[in-house]
């Protein structure tokens, strides 16, 4: 009972990322690429209940951050002004899935105040928007690879298995041969190819593509493992011996035993593949200013003084933490669930 | 039998001429030059990390920083510019004179100095060197310097140490000119140019025996991606007040660190002695510390350097280039090139990307060249209202979405190209990025490894913007005809012009040259301030600005004494040397 409670609190804490990552712009109080030049590398700001003159307030509130004047790197609260954290607030206006346009945030406080619940990043862009809409592209090169990878693994799988002979050894020596690749480089070439004018986005669709493509060799053995077990059993011996096509066989009565195994994959594919777009972008190679991504978030930390002396730099590392684990989680209890013995 | 007997007596003739030769070298006394400075102690190896790889070690085809900066170390010039009083003084030469108003320069060798392996220095390999710069067909970027008024300067040899100069009018820069140019051993080098085959010589995979200099050292081994090691020429022409012989090291090591924050982490650590270049926020956190780590940083206001935006206005192949060509006509406005310079917040890049240690430029003299700017000159407001009228006045609009419009109706988008390495110059296109999308410009910003970057603009020309920099090697204008003149191999804008494209770009050339061959400071000051108000009214680049200098030193280097001339901290290399750990205090 308490695992099952604990596997639907998990499944909601994923559920809410994604759906946070679906639609940033309800849930960032501001817009990823807003400049803020007077505030770079400002303090998460602090929420508070007593102002200065020791008043209690209801509704919590922030302060402004003031430049020191007395030192170029570093902030002090303005306390003349409180402004109350209010829900629901009109701001700058967002797109819902590119179409729909809107200017509802979840929360935020009135100009000229700021709200930073994470800090702010070197041009003084909110850190807490910028990871929302990072999210935006990292999860959807996750989930984008991860299908591009099952739906190629698993239909070659499914062959390979199936028809076993010539077309299984052509299909596993293929699966060896990617297996080997070094991707990372591999992904290098490409992005040195592309000519200027592609835009950063589709660069970054086709990058994604490519480590989906790369990926398929694992879902393929898996699949073609299910299958070589699952084609002598009787129900589809019994199906070919009353003369159903190879196809129908293959839709109706293997490809259905996969599904758990594919299920399972996946969530374990998602953050990997996740990772690869992290990895792209801190080296540069993925999306480009001012779009954030989860991987160029963390790039800033290659600087050294961005290293040493901002910790909220961190936080977009956190929450990926904590997505790998979720996934991982998941993953781990359908394992258990689906009594996979093959992953 | 008889073939070892013929190969051993060529072993011995070849001896005796040898021992002959240096019989007749050390007849000669040797003339050496004396350093003022701190006298120190011999030995130690000295480590300094490089941005990047020279790209050759021949001084023939050297243009970028580093590769000047790695062979400064192995070669010498006739004259020099000493980087700390910017005057110049005796080198390879010991005295010149003038005559002819200022058209003729006589000067007198160094008597019985030798190259690194050991073959004598004379006047013909002054002949030699210069007949190199000179020569066309070899397209050193240096020979745009050697051309008074588009003819070539001549060289005579008078006797063995002397040789006359004609510069074929007064030339303005006087001694200066000598400045840079590396002496090249004939022995070694004529073979290989007579055959044409110069251009493959002293490459970076030269063998150390291959390459011979008379700077301060000379190679000793070359890693690429990793390091280059150079050690003590022990022929080197100069001494200490003492007499004690230069230069104090045995070693300069060159460490390759493409990052800067690498480099900084190196220098802090002491894993490297001296520190080239340091970024304002690197600068910052390392000035926290500096006392108790034992090291001296110095901030030495605005350099040479400028960082622009160049705008690919080249001739370019239309069917091959064709996205970029058809770009062109909005670079080659010049109404666009002011929207542009309007748009952009220069003071905000200062502060975010250099911390404030750096001067928003709108020409192209820096601050830091307090001869020759011209401080009449005035700029105008940044306005984003009135970048957009001009924008209007040359026929663009707006779409409903606020995106820009060419007179075509074609949406205005391009792409900023930017060396990856670079943190501040990346900012400051990101913030370029977001001025100009205030323009309803589209613009992508592409970070791309330096090398790659310096070889679209200067070869490929596969570019649309570049934000990119510039470094003055002096503060006299001459250096700048390179990039000025219209037939300048570094005339980044538009390279190998046939003839001026615009009216502005000949008239650019006219006064280049007519500064050039004026001995009159004053005359010469008041040419220049013209080329520096039609480039601030032309804008052939947006000029963004002008970066201080900023470096560092561990307390245990004997001499340190930055300068504002590159190179900022090796331009003393020979006088350098390391006290023992622990010693030594900054000034």
């Amino acid at each position: 009972m308490i695992t099952r409670r604990r596997t639907l609190i998990f499944l909601a804490m994923l559920a809410s990322v994604h759906v946070a990552a679906i639609v940033p712009g309800f849930f960032a109080p501001y817009d990823y690429g807003t400049q803020n030049r007077d505030l770079p590398f400002a303090p998460p700001s602090h929420l508070h209940l007593v102002d200065a003159s020791g008043h209690f307030h209801v509704r919590p509130f922030v302060y402004r951050w003031v430049s020191r004047a007395d030192a170029s790197d570093g902030y002090r609260e303005d306390r003349s002004q409180p402004y109350p954290v209010h829900f629901l607030v009109n701001g700058s206006g967002y797109k819902i899935l590119g179409r729909w346009n809107a200017s509802v945030h979840l929360f935020g406080v009135e100009p000229p105040g700021q709200f930073l619940l994470f800090g702010s990043d070197d041009l003084g862009r909110d850190q807490f928007s910028r990871m929302l809409y990072g999210g935006r592209i990292s999860l959807l090169a996750g989930l984008l690879a991860t299908g591009a990878a099952i739906a190629v693994g698993g239909v070659l799988g499914l062959l390979s298995g199936y028809y076993g002979n010539l077309v299984d050894t052509l299909i596993m020596r293929l699966v060896e041969l990617f297996l080997a690749l070094p991707w990372l480089y591999l992904l290098f070439a490409v992005r040195a190819v592309l000519p200027l004018q592609i835009k950063t986005t589709d660069t970054f669709l086709l990058l994604v593509c490519v480590v989906g493509l790369l990926g398929w060799a694992r879902p393929a053995r898996l699949v073609r493992g299910i299958v070589l077990s699952a084609k002598k059993r009787n129900f589809v011996v019994a199906a070919r011996a009353m003369g159903a096509s190879d196809l129908h066989i293959l839709r109706w009565h293997i490809l259905p035993q996969t599904y758990r195994v594919i299920l399972t994959l996946a969530a374990l594919l998602v953050p990997q593949f996740v990772l690869a777009e992290v990895t792209l972008s801190f080296l540069g190679l993925g999306v480009g200013e001012p779009i954030p991504s989860w991987g160029n978030l963390l790039a800033q930390l290659q600087r050294y003084k961005v290293l040493t002396s901002y910790w909220w730099m961190y936080l977009p590392a956190a929450g990926l933490v904590f997505l790998f684990l979720t996934y991982h989680w998941v993953s781990a209890k359908m394992q258990e669930r689906f009594s996979v013995s093959a992953l | 039998m008889t073939t070892t007997l013929r190969g051993r007596s060529k072993v011995l003739l070849l001896a005796a001429s040898l021992l002959a030769g240096k019989a007749a070298a050390a007849r000669v006394p040797q003339e050496f030059a004396v350093a003022q400075g701190e006298p120190g102690a011999a030995g130690g190896r000295l480590i300094v990390a490089l941005r990047s790889e020279p790209k050759t070690l021949n001084p023939l085809f050297s243009i970028d920083a580093t590769t000047r900066e790695v062979i400064g170390a192995m070669q010498a010039d006739l004259v020099h510019i000493n980087r700390e009083t910017q005057k110049t003084e005796p080198a390879l030469a010991k005295s010149w004179s003038v005559s002819e108003g200022g058209r003729k320069y006589v000067l007198k060798l160094r008597r019985g100095l030798h190259f690194s392996d050991g073959s004598p220095f004379t006047a013909d390999d002054v002949i030699f060197s210069f007949s190199l710069y000179l020569d066309e067909k070899l397209h050193s970027p240096q020979r745009d310097l050697l051309l008074i008024d588009d003819k070539p300067i001549t060289v005579r040899k008078i006797d063995a140490y002397t040789v006359e100069f004609d510069l074929k009018k007064p030339y303005g820069p006087g001694e200066r000119v000598f400045d840079g140019l590396a002496m090249m051993p004939s022995h070694m080098l004529q073979k290989p140019y007579q055959e044409g085959k110069l251009a493959q010589m002293w490459g970076t995979a030269t063998e150390p025996g291959q390459i011979a200099g008379l700077g301060a050292f000379q190679l000793k081994e070359y890693v690429p991606g990793q390091r280059l090691v150079l050690q003590r020429n022990p022929h080197f022409w100069r001494k200490d007040a003492r007499g004690a012989p230069l230069p104090y090291l045995e070693e300069l090591i060159f460490l390759f660190v493409q990052n800067e924050d690498a480099q900084v982490i190196k220098f802090q650590a002491g894993e490297t002695h001296l520190l080239e270049r340091a970024g304002a926020d690197n600068f910052g956190s390392l000035q926290r510390d500096a006392k108790a780590r034992n090291q001296c940083l110095s901030d030495l206001g605005p350099g040479l350097e400028s960082v622009f935006l160049l705008f690919n206005m080249n001739q370019l192949d239309a069917t091959k280039s064709a996205a970029i060509a058809a770009k062109q006509a909005w670079f080659r406005d010049l109404r666009f090139r002011q929207a542009v310079s309007l748009a952009v917040d220069r003071k905000a890049m200062a502060r975010l990307a250099y911390g404030g240690r750096a001067t928003p430029i709108w020409g192209n003299v820096t601050p830091g060249n307090k001869l020759w700017l011209n401080a009449n000159l005035s700029h105008p407001q940044d306005s984003v209202d009135e970048a957009k009228k001009l924008l209007q006045s040359a026929g663009y609009s707006w779409n409903s979405d606020g995106a820009l419009l060419d007179p075509q109706k074609r949406p205005v988008t391009f792409t900023i190209l930017v060396s990856a390495t670079s943190a501040q110059r990346s900012k400051m296109a990101a913030i370029a990025q977001d001025d100009l999308k205030r323009l309803g410009m589209d613009v992508q910003v592409v970070p791309m490894e330096f090398r790659a970057l310096v070889d679209r603009v200067l070869n490929t020309r596969e570019y649309e913007v570049v934000l990119m920099n510039l470094v003055s090697s002096d503060v006299d204008p001459t250096p700048e005809m390179n990039l000025w003149l219209s037939s300048g191999e570094t005339h980044l804008w538009d390279l190998g012009e046939a003839k001026p494209a615009t009216p502005w770009e000949a008239e650019i050339d006219r006064l280049m040259q007519s500064q050039n061959t004026t001995s009159d400071p004053a005359a010469r000051k008041k040419l220049y301030d013209r080329v520096q108000e039609v480039v601030a009214q032309n804008i052939p680049l947006v000029y963004l600005l002008s970066p201080n200098i900023l470096v560092g030193a561990q307390a245990s280097v004997g001499n340190f004494r930055p300068a504002i001339l590159e190179p900022y901290v090796l331009w003393n290399v020979d006088q350098l040397f390391l006290r023992p750990a622990g010693s030594g205090k900054c000034p």
